[in-house]
């Protein structure tokens, strides 16, 4: 006599969905960093919600309004709001108030250096404040629509219309442009600092190589690209947009250029978020109908982490050492894994 | 999954001459007692007396979409300002864009087309343009801009009227009609209109476009408005005005608007690909269209709306039993080429 189960039969992908701890954020969500192995949920408005590893959840107020962008390096969560307001949150749950615009624009943008400096923007201007130096400001043409500094030296890439300028703060030199016609969004350097690429209005990337100035069109995305991720060692970019997590393979001298992308964990969703590990082959996913993944790059093995059927996952991050995974979907159902 | 036009946020598009009272009008939405909370995004901060914190400065930063057509503007602003409001959901009823003066509506209206985040949280609702009576007719002589926003409106609220004489409003009137004869037009002083008049009007909700406003291509047809005795041949040094009813009428040299009617079944399948190639090859002059039809063998309304190059429409209800099945279509542009839109038309007239 033989029995099966055929509901086990059908099941094709291994599920660690038992061993997630369920978080209730209890207020819209829009990322997730990690501070330490502390899980910073960075709510729409106002608050940011802070889980341990034991799941106690503890909000803490930074803004006035809603959250515009939120960066990390895992020691520090850096914040633009609508209040005008760029403010810091630590580990230990405190709150700095890093700087206030004076006309109380918007802050659209932030990005952090690995030595402290903290770059924003507002409008037009993009601002830098590094260490004991006096602030210093830059103002490109169109409004700035993403900010990256370089991982060495102090140079911070300024994505806007038509292109994106390479402004070095402590240098009198001229600012650099490169140029591609559209609406340029956000904005990423390589891990090795030789490609610059960023996400544009349409649903395309374009990179330069930055030796030689040289394009590279990535295109063939069904939706606009708001999700990009190095793979660990920066082989690779992986990126949302498409029913697939598109990876875009840069491990060469020439980057993509002629080369197709790898196309992992196709779903009938569209990819919203996308997490590489720090440390290994394997990037965590989430889709527009609430699933996430996690995929080995190398064969796209396939492990479900959170069943489809919510709203779109919203956030998603790995702590530095990769050994936790933390998420949440658009109305703050959430989830925390430990590996 | 697309979200239910209802929970999406309407959008007011605020346009108008530089003076002709537009910032009266957003001070009058924002002091009223409606218990409605409007987000605002103004091109000059620090005219609105009001403070709100959902006041929003802008830079006007239209760009061209990278898709090969040149009239495919968007307001790369706007995205990125809706993106960051719809963080607030919840906190206010509606939003209302503020152009500037000398600002063409269209790129504000293309952007809901286009922009795919856009379009999943708020809706387009209507473009009411602020004019003013005493000097409106001048400006639709030296100013193209006030020319488009005209062309362009669902409402026209035609403000300071008091300082125009009786005969004088009429006359800016029939200007107005002479290019758009499908806006709602309210007269005016300070700008005292009906919130309800102007905000919430579904303008560009293909359910509605045809229930609410049932003079919607009535009113040209009614008494002959459309332009087969004008002289093309012949160059307007002035305008000409002719009375029907004692109403006076003008005949705009560069702006007008063109209606069709068929009370015989279109064929979808010549109808179709002549309008998508119509607005493909002449959509720059096109400023709006709009249209119901009635396509053979097919029980259902179809309604469409466009504007410039960019349609969208969709099968709307069944006829119901009485109703007269008859397509009627509505074109407002810049140098119509009538006889080839009529032309066209005729063709898709079901064998």
């Amino acid at each position: 006599m033989t029995s099966f189960d055929p509901s086990q039969d059908q099941q094709s992908i291994v599920s660690v969905t038992d061993r997630v701890r369920p978080l209730t954020i209890g207020a819209p969500v829009t990322a997730v960093h990690f501070l330490g192995d502390k899980a910073a949920f960075v709510e729409a408005e106002e608050n940011v919600a802070v889980v341990d590893g034991a799941g106690a959840l503890s909000r803490v107020a930074v803004h006035s309004g809603a959250i515009l962008s939120a960066v990390s390096d895992g020691k520090r969560l850096v914040m633009g709001g609508d209040d005008g307001k760029l403010t810091a949150l630590d580990g230990n749950g405190e709150v700095t108030l890093l700087a206030t615009d004076p006309k109380r624009r918007w802050i659209d943008t932030v990005a952090l250096h690995p030595d402290g400096a903290v770059a924003w923007s507002a409008g037009k201007t993009a601002f830098v404040h590094s260490g004991k130096n006096e602030d210093k400001s830059f103002e490109v043409p169109s409004t700035v629509g993403g900010l990256a500094f370089a991982p060495k030296g102090m140079r911070l890439a300024i994505a806007h219309y038509n292109g994106v300028t390479l402004w070095f703060p402590n240098m009198a030199a001229n600012a650099e442009v490169l140029e591609w016609a559209g609406s340029h969004l956000g904005v990423t350097f390589s891990p090795d600092n030789k490609f610059l690429v960023t996400t544009m209005h349409e649903p395309a990337l374009h990179g330069w190589r930055l030796a030689d100035q040289r394009h590279m069109r990535m295109t063939g995305y069904p939706g606009r690209v708001r999700s990009m991720s190095w793979v660990a060692g920066g082989k690779g970019l992986a990126t949302s947009g498409a029913d697939t997590v598109i990876v875009w393979p840069f491990a060469s001298k020439d980057g993509p250029m002629g080369k197709e992308p790898a196309m992992l964990a196709p779903l009938q969703a569209r990819v919203s978020v996308v997490a590489c590990h720090p440390k290994q082959d394997i990037l965590a996913c989430g889709y527009s109908d609430g699933t996430v993944l996690m995929v080995r790059l190398a064969d796209g093995a396939e492990i479900l982490v959170r069943r489809n059927g919510s709203q779109p996952v919203a956030a998603l991050g790995w702590n530095a050492k990769g050994t936790l995974l933390a998420f949440a979907a658009a109305d703050g159902d959430g989830g925390l894994l430990e590996l | 999954m697309p979200e239910p036009t209802a929970s999406k946020i309407p959008v007011t598009v605020l346009t108008g001459y530089l003076g002709a009272g537009k910032t009266t009008l957003l001070n009058r939405i924002l002091s009223e007692n409606h218990g409605k909370k409007y987000a605002v995004i103004v091109n000059e901060f620090g005219e609105i007396g009001i403070d709100n914190d959902l006041i929003i400065g802008a830079d006007e930063e239209v760009f061209e979409m990278n898709n090969g057509c040149v009239c495919c503007t968007v307001r790369g602003d706007l995205v990125r300002i809706l993106d960051g409001l719809m963080k607030r959901k919840g906190k206010f009823d509606a939003i209302i864009v503020e152009t500037t003066g000398l600002a063409d509506p269209a790129p504000v209206a293309q952007t809901f087309f286009v922009d795919e985040d856009v379009q999943a949280n708020a809706r387009l609702d209507a473009v009411v343009t602020v004019a003013d009576a005493k000097w409106l007719s001048d400006r639709l002589k030296d100013a193209p801009e006030a020319k488009n926003q005209i062309a362009f409106a669902d409402v026209i609220v035609l403000n300071k009227t008091d300082l125009v004489s009786k005969a004088e409003l009429a006359e800016v009137e029939a200007r107005i009609r002479g290019i758009n004869p499908y806006a709602k037009l309210h007269r005016t002083e300070r700008c005292q209109v009906k919130l309800s008049d102007v905000l919430e009007r579904g303008a560009f909700d293909l359910d509605r476009i045809l229930e609410i406003e049932p003079e919607f291509l009535e009113a040209g047809d009614g008494h002959d408005h459309d332009h087969h005795h004008h002289d093309h041949g012949h160059h307007h040094d002035h305008d000409h005005g002719h009375g029907h009813g004692g109403l006076k009428h003008y005949h705009d040299e560069d702006m007008q608007s063109l209606s069709l009617r068929s009370d015989k079944p279109l064929d979808a399948n010549v109808f179709m690909p002549w309008l998508q190639n119509l607005v493909a090859s002449e959509g720059q002059k096109i400023l709006r269209s709009k249209g119901i039809l009635s396509f053979r063998d097919d029980d259902d309304r179809y309604v469409f709306q466009g504007v410039h190059m960019m349609l969208e429409g969709d099968h709307q209800r069944t006829w119901k039993d009485g109703e007269k099945r008859e397509s009627r279509l509505v074109f407002i542009g810049r140098e119509l080429p009538e006889q080839l839109i009529r032309d066209g038309f005729a063709a898709c007239v079901a064998a």
